[in-house]
């Protein structure tokens, strides 16, 4: 894709998304204004309902700000239209939840080759390259399995060699340890981090201070505006901040969120 | 960069969805089932109906003018309150002779009396006519000779036996010039018909033929049941009708007769199987609007149970034109294998019916499996399109929100 030497691959102005709730209005992101370069791994971090994954959404196209402009490579998101919109979901940005969202009728290998299928990639290409992507995230055994056959590292792990096959520009990652242990998420985040490391453009949004520790810099949200930028290395100024800001979000044993915030990994 | 999602593919990846809901998918393919069924299996009849009464009439004869005594209600006209003038051997004879395109004809009475031989004895279907008859209606002769030619007034004691009448009373013998009763009166048997089969509600195989004149007698009849009138050319038939008509009016002072031409028949049954075709019709309708309205259900449900399923996809980067596409294969891929279960099941039910049925030449129409198999694609097609539609219109981050 062509690009401008010093534009950065992200460039967000002003970015503002309103719900309309039962006549009143939600503020999801307010005022929002951030770069990011490419190949950079952000961590997003925040307080429940501070507006993270309204932001991912935004960056990947699947939502619309409310106002505000939001430059990918240059290009104005929001002057594109809906079969363009597509393209760019489809080769420049991979999505990654925190509940997987594997189809749970078809196999790993057949969850891979999706994005393939809708971008006319044949059949035996698509194949080859499936599994290629299933063996580089450690689960050349697994190919024919079903999502429920697959414990859930091995699902997200399945999630993230889904969300690469097209080789996108801009990975987005929703709390994607998320639904993990501890072991099964640094495996998850390795792969991330490798990914990182070939040039891929990272954003994860995180409670856990493990894997924001992980990032060239963090983004603080707070009731949808950025109040605190530091590098991954300062994650503990971060924790300070959102312990005044929702202490209780903070304390060990979290349902759902095994080894969030405690433990000290690695 | 026009990504295309090939047929295939496209195809693989609907039906993929139809895997663990058999019985959800089975039923909603049940209305289309039935009603391409149906409208093979009715179609078939009607059409076999159809070829069968078309042979019938052709099997008559070619050309041929009937006169009943008395006015059917069909043509109107004449009210029920007189009583018909007999149709007597002098109007045959005059039809005959008076009008030029006609060729014979051939006076016919009809009863059932009981033939003996001996000790045999069976009752049959005794029909008093003239040799022209065998000549109109192509009766062809095993044994001997039909009725003698000649005058129509003279009668004799003599009888044609049909194939099967001949074959209970004589077995092998040979019946030609045995003496036989006919409703007690002897007669010399001079002919056997060959094997004709039954035409029109007449069974020429199980019949004794005699002389018209003697069949009056006998029958104690003073009226013709009938004439049967051969025209020289099929060209001749409708000027030949009209003056059939304006003879026998003159002679009896009203028209208080009818006069049928095999395409007045013809058309009468044509006008009950076109009815026919419609009740198909209104059946196929009905069935097929049924059975849509039943794959839109399964469908609405596939697409709210699939929400996060649709969600995933477009994040992935399938258009909205790809998802519609795929959930409109999946309703027609649905509809199309019922009716193709249908045809199957349908023609199975036609072939196992002629096996029962051998004188039905019954075997569904092209035109009315194409317009099945075609209805049956364009109900999943026209029925599958607001679910489609409600897919592509699914907020994608709701979607995904959806745990
Ligand atoms: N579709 C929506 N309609 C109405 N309000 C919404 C909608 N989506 C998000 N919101 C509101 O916007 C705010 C931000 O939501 P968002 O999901 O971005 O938070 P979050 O930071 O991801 O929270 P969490 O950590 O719990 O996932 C919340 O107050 C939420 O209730
Ligand atoms: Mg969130």
């Amino acid at each position: 894709m062509p690009q401008v030497a010093d534009e950065p691959r992200i460039r967000l102005t002003g970015i503002t998304r309103t719900f309309e709730v039962g006549g009143t209005e939600v503020r999801a992101l307010v005022n929002v204004d951030e770069e990011i370069r490419s190949g950079e791994h952000v961590a997003i971090m925040g307080p429940s309902g501070s507006g993270k994954s309204t932001l991912l959404n935004v960056l990947g196209c699947l939502d619309k700000p409310t106002s505000g402009s939001y430059f990918l490579d240059g290009r104005e998101v929001g002057s594109l239209e809906s079969a363009e919109l597509t393209q760019v979901r489809r080769h420049k940005i991979g999505f990654v939840f925190q509940f997987f969202h594997l189809i749970p009728r078809l196999s790993a290998v057949e969850n891979v080759e999706l994005p393939m299928l809708f971008a006319g990639v044949p059949k035996k290409e698509r194949r080859e390259r499936a599994s290629t992507a299933l063996a580089a995230v450690g689960l050349a055994d697994r190919v024919t399995h079903l999502p429920e056959q697959l414990s859930g590292g091995e699902r997200q792990r399945t999630a993230l060699a889904r969300a690469t096959i097209l080789e996108p520009s801009i990975l987005l990652a929703d709390e994607p340890t998320g639904n993990l242990d501890s072991s099964s998420g640094r495996v998850v985040l390795d792969i991330l981090d490798r990914l990182n490391d070939e040039g891929l453009t990272l954003l994860v949004v995180t409670h856990d201070p493990k894997v924001a520790h992980r990032a060239d810099r963090v983004i603080v949200l707070v009731d949808g505006k950025v109040v605190k930028r530091v590098p991954g290395d300062r994650v503990v100024e971060v924790m300070a901040l959102l312990a005044e800001e929702e202490p209780e979000a903070l304390e060990p044993g979290e349902p759902g969120e095994p080894g969030e915030g405690t433990k000290t990994g690695e | 960069m026009a990504a295309k999602l090939s047929p295939g593919d496209l195809l693989r990846f609907s039906t993929t969805s139809l895997r663990g809901h058999g019985l959800r998918t089975g039923l909603s393919l049940l209305g289309v089932v039935i009603g391409v069924m149906a409208v093979v299996i009715l179609t078939a009849l009607g059409d076999g109906a159809r070829t069968y009464v078309v042979d019938q009439f052709a099997s008559l004869g070619t050309n041929l003018l009937i006169v009943l005594p008395g006015k059917t209600e069909t043509s109107g006209s004449m009210g029920m309150g007189g009583v018909p003038n007999d149709l007597t051997l002098e109007d045959a004879q005059t039809v005959e002779r008076s009008i030029l395109e006609v060729s014979r004809v051939a006076p016919v009475v009809m009863g059932t009396e009981e033939l003996a031989y001996g000790e045999r004895r069976r009752q049959l279907a005794v029909v008093g006519t003239t040799r022209k008859y065998a000549e109109a209606r192509d009766l062809k002769i095993a044994r001997g000779d039909f009725l003698p030619a000649g005058d129509m007034f003279r009668g004799s004691s003599v009888v044609v036996l049909g194939a099967q009448a001949a074959r209970e009373i004589f077995d092998e013998a040979d019946p030609v010039g045995e003496i036989v009763r006919v409703g007690g009166w002897r007669m010399r048997v001079i002919g056997v018909m060959a094997t004709q089969g039954t035409k029109l509600g007449i069974n020429f195989d199980d019949i004794a033929i005699i002389p018209i004149t003697t069949g009056m007698q006998m029958l104690n009849r003073t009226s013709l049941f009938r004439m049967v009138i051969q025209v020289q050319a099929y060209a001749d038939i409708d000027s030949a009708k009209d003056k059939v008509i304006a003879l026998i009016e003159e002679r009896h002072e009203e028209e208080d007769f009818t006069v049928l031409t095999q395409d007045s028949m013809m058309s009468t049954f044509a006008s009950i199987l076109d009815t026919l075709t419609l009740v198909v019709a209104a059946i196929a309708a009905i069935s097929l609007t049924v059975a849509g309205i039943g794959i839109m259900n399964v469908m609405l449900v596939s697409v709210s149970e699939r929400t996060r399923e649709i969600g995933l996809l477009k994040a992935v980067g399938a258009s909205s034109g790809q998802i519609l596409t795929a959930f409109l294969t999946e309703a027609v891929f649905i509809s199309a294998s019922g009716g193709l279960l249908g045809l199957a099941l349908g023609w199975t039910a036609v072939k196992i019916l002629v096996v029962f049925f051998p004188a039905l030449p019954a075997s569904p129409p092209t035109w009315a499996v194409t317009a099945a198999l075609g209805l049956s694609i364009a109900v999943g097609g026209i029925f599958g399109l607001l679910p489609a539609r409600r897919a592509t219109q699914l907020d994608p981050v709701a979607a995904l929100g959806q745990r």
